[in-house]
């Protein structure tokens, strides 16, 4: 196999949230022009697989993957107990680290132990794999500004190589300042897909991932372009453009200079 | 899944027992730990900890500067001991730039740049020094993005951040990107340095012992923390020479449990050793060592112990490294890949420094002191918050 050699997989769900775009169903209206984009803050909802009290104490960042993750899971109709993982985000939860980093600044530095868990990166992750009772792999990648090609690129290795049905969960969030002047992610956004190694009757579309050195396809909407470049999951936009027209075709996403990655889907 | 194994042609490790593999042996083998007690920066705790001699004396090459942070000084450090960047340079010639990736792990990358500008704020704006740079230092990504610059590589590079899985985790995505075909050689690793975020926080939740860690011991109260970095260069092999390292399978799972403790009764630990036995196809019998994740705390010993046990019973030598590195966290999995590798290549079987009064409730053949041995097979365990499992095969061509 070489480097254009494609990677296959079908999709069968699909979840988006991002400011003035509460769902798919939402967003693939306003990317089939039927509806126009009103912009509006992020809404999160409470993941409704996490107890009633920690779905309202779960920070920002765990309620943006885990609705996400629900929403892509719901619609290819998914036991989320048995589907593997992939967390993919450019950062973490900005809030929770402003609060450790400002904390150790001063004399008292005993920080909070659950500050201090949610700090990881994979705590989303985490929150995920016990409220959905998951002991399948569960993964977080990051690369920055890459980070939703990283995660496409990891998820359709576990669904080509190990032929396990994988959900990709791409979010970003934003920074409170001081950390906001030095990474300036507007909101909470992503992007989450359920992919599968065979078509099935739940498919939506097939897709090919292969590397390319073409420039990414920009959006003609001037507040999704903004979007797509200023929130690394939108990265992902072009392709979402594509599964909202129900059309067959290829576009590049950017990933990692030189590299781009190169989407064709076919409509099932 | 049988899985088709993966040539190890280059790797090294270094952690407070030393810089490179040599330093490394010696030390395993004398069953020397490298544990101090905490004089780290400006931290007050009454703990020990494993640090690298030398880390701020390397410095970045100029077009790297935004990368300075401890963290990436400490991969620097890493990369260039045991002729492990002439190896990668050698990889990169052989395959081409576009055909080397990088998949590494680690926790908390270079966040202690960020908590040292915390300390500089403007004190009217509260703004962070001008000099701070967030992606290159402390974003996760900084430490893949550092290695991807340094080797000049244009291929796939991501950082893997499962706390203190992740780079076990590199090896299994590495593989499966070796599979497909993108890529024909992968630097994996991990790096994790010393910071105040970990040592403050793993006390918060009274998670770090007040002495060197012992793991295992009827007595153990705790992890030591310690920094390190390891580094293979992974390629696809169809004839592997005799005597050549291989990695032949991973295993990942969930616990679905808690964020901060592991299931009590080792499930998912259990299952990630099932997985990477099955991805090699080995039975357990096979296993000539298993390198625990082994962190010294009451409950991860416990609970790893209970799955060891169901699933080697008592024939299988093990032991953590713990006592001698400390947990270096992110990047505990690389460094325990390459104490496997050592073991099966310099024939023996590490002890566990610091380790005295085994703990008699746990039904494991615990290996406390070194000792000659032959081995053909090694599984390596790391776990993380989070509940992220995963263990690593090794082994040597026949």
């Amino acid at each position: 196999m070489n480097a254009g050699t494609p990677l296959r997989a079908w999709i069968e769900g699909i979840g988006v949230i991002a400011p003035g775009l509460p769902n798919w169903t939402a967003t693939r209206a306003v990317l089939r022009g039927e509806q126009k984009l009103a912009p509006a803050p992020s809404i999160l909802p409470a993941p409704s697989i996490l107890p009633p009290a920690e779905a309202r104490r779960a920070g920002r960042v765990v309620k943006l993957a885990l609705s996400l993750g629900l929403e892509a899971a719901a619609h290819g109709e998914a036991d989320i107990a048995e589907l593997a993982t992939v967390f993919a985000s450019s950062g973490a939860d900005g809030y929770n680290c402003h609060a450790l980093c400002e904390q150790l600044a001063t004399e008292d530095r005993r920080i909070s132990p659950t500050r201090f868990h949610n700090s990881v990166h994979n705590a989303a992750a985490g929150y995920w794999t016990i409220g959905a009772r998951s002991m399948a792999p569960c993964q977080f990648i990051c690369a920055f500004d890459a980070s939703f090609g990283a995660g496409l690129l990891d998820a359709m290795s576990q669904v080509c190589v190990e032929q396990q049905r994988t959900l990709l969960v791409a979010y970003d969030s934003e920074y409170p300042p001081p950390l906001h002047a030095k990474r300036d992610t507007c909101d909470c956004a992503g992007i989450a897909l359920l992919l599968n190694s065979q078509r099935s009757e739940r498919s939506l579309a097939e897709l090919e991932v292969a590397m390319s050195a073409d420039p990414a396809h920009e959006l003609a909407d001037k507040v999704l372009e903004a979007l797509r470049r200023n929130v690394p999951a939108l990265r992902a936009l072009p392709l979402l453009e594509l599964l909202a027209r129900e059309a067959a075709g290829a576009t590049c996403i950017d990933y990692l200079a030189p590299q781009q990655l190169r989407l064709v889907v076919t409509p099932c | 899944m049988a899985v088709t194994p993966l040539l190890l042609s280059a790797y090294t490790t270094s952690t407070c027992l030393g810089r490179g593999n040599a330093a490394t042996l010696a030390a395993l083998r004398g069953n020397r730990s490298g544990l101090a007690p905490c004089r780290f920066e400006t931290v007050d705790l009454d703990t020990w900890i494993g640090e690298v001699v030398g880390v701020d004396d390397q410095s970045l090459p100029d077009f790297l500067s935004n990368y300075e942070c401890r963290n990436n000084r400490l991969a620097r450090l890493a990369l260039e001991t045991d002729g492990f960047a002439e190896q990668v340079r050698a990889a990169v010639a052989r395959h081409g730039p576009a055909r080397v990736g990088v998949i590494v792990g680690t926790s908390t990358s270079g966040i202690l740049q960020t908590e040292l500008a915390y300390r500089q704020r403007d004190p009217v704006t509260l703004a962070l020094p001008d000099d701070f740079i967030y992606g290159t230092t402390h974003n996760p990504y900084a430490l893949a993005a550092f290695i991807r610059a340094y080797f000049g590589l244009q291929a796939l590079a991501f950082t893997i951040a499962t706390a203190c899985s992740s780079s076990a985790k590199v090896f299994a995505a590495a593989s499966r990107q070796l599979a497909l075909g993108t890529l024909d050689a992968v630097v994996v690793g991990g790096v994790d340095s010393l910071c105040l975020t970990t040592l403050y926080g793993f006390a918060s939740l009274g998670l770090t012992s007040a002495q060197a860690c012992h793991p295992y011991d009827a007595t153990r109260d705790g992890i030591s923390i310690g920094e390190g970095a390891a580094f293979a260069l992974l390629e696809r092999c169809m004839d592997p020479p005799a005597g050549a390292l291989l990695l032949l399978g991973s295993g990942e799972s969930s616990d679905a449990h808690h964020m901060s403790a592991p299931h009590p009764d080792g499930l998912g630990a259990k299952l990630a050793m099932q997985r990477a036995l099955d991805a090699a196809g080995l039975a357990p019998e096979a296993i000539d060592y298993i390198n625990l994740h082994g962190t010294a705390t009451p409950a991860n010993d416990s609970a790893e112990g209970k799955a060891v046990s169901a699933l080697f019973g008592d024939r299988t030598p093990a032991s953590s490294t713990k006592g001698a590195t400390g947990h270096t966290l992110g990047a505990a999995g690389a460094v325990e890949a390459v104490v496997c590798a050592l073991a099966l290549t310099q024939d023996f079987l590490p002890g566990s420094p610091g380790t005295e009064s085994l703990d008699p409730t746990i039904p494991i053949r615990y290996q406390l002191r070194s000792a000659r041995a032959n081995l053909h097979h090694a599984l390596s365990n790391s776990f993380g918050f989070g509940g992220s499992n995963c263990s690593l095969v090794l082994g040597v061509a026949p």
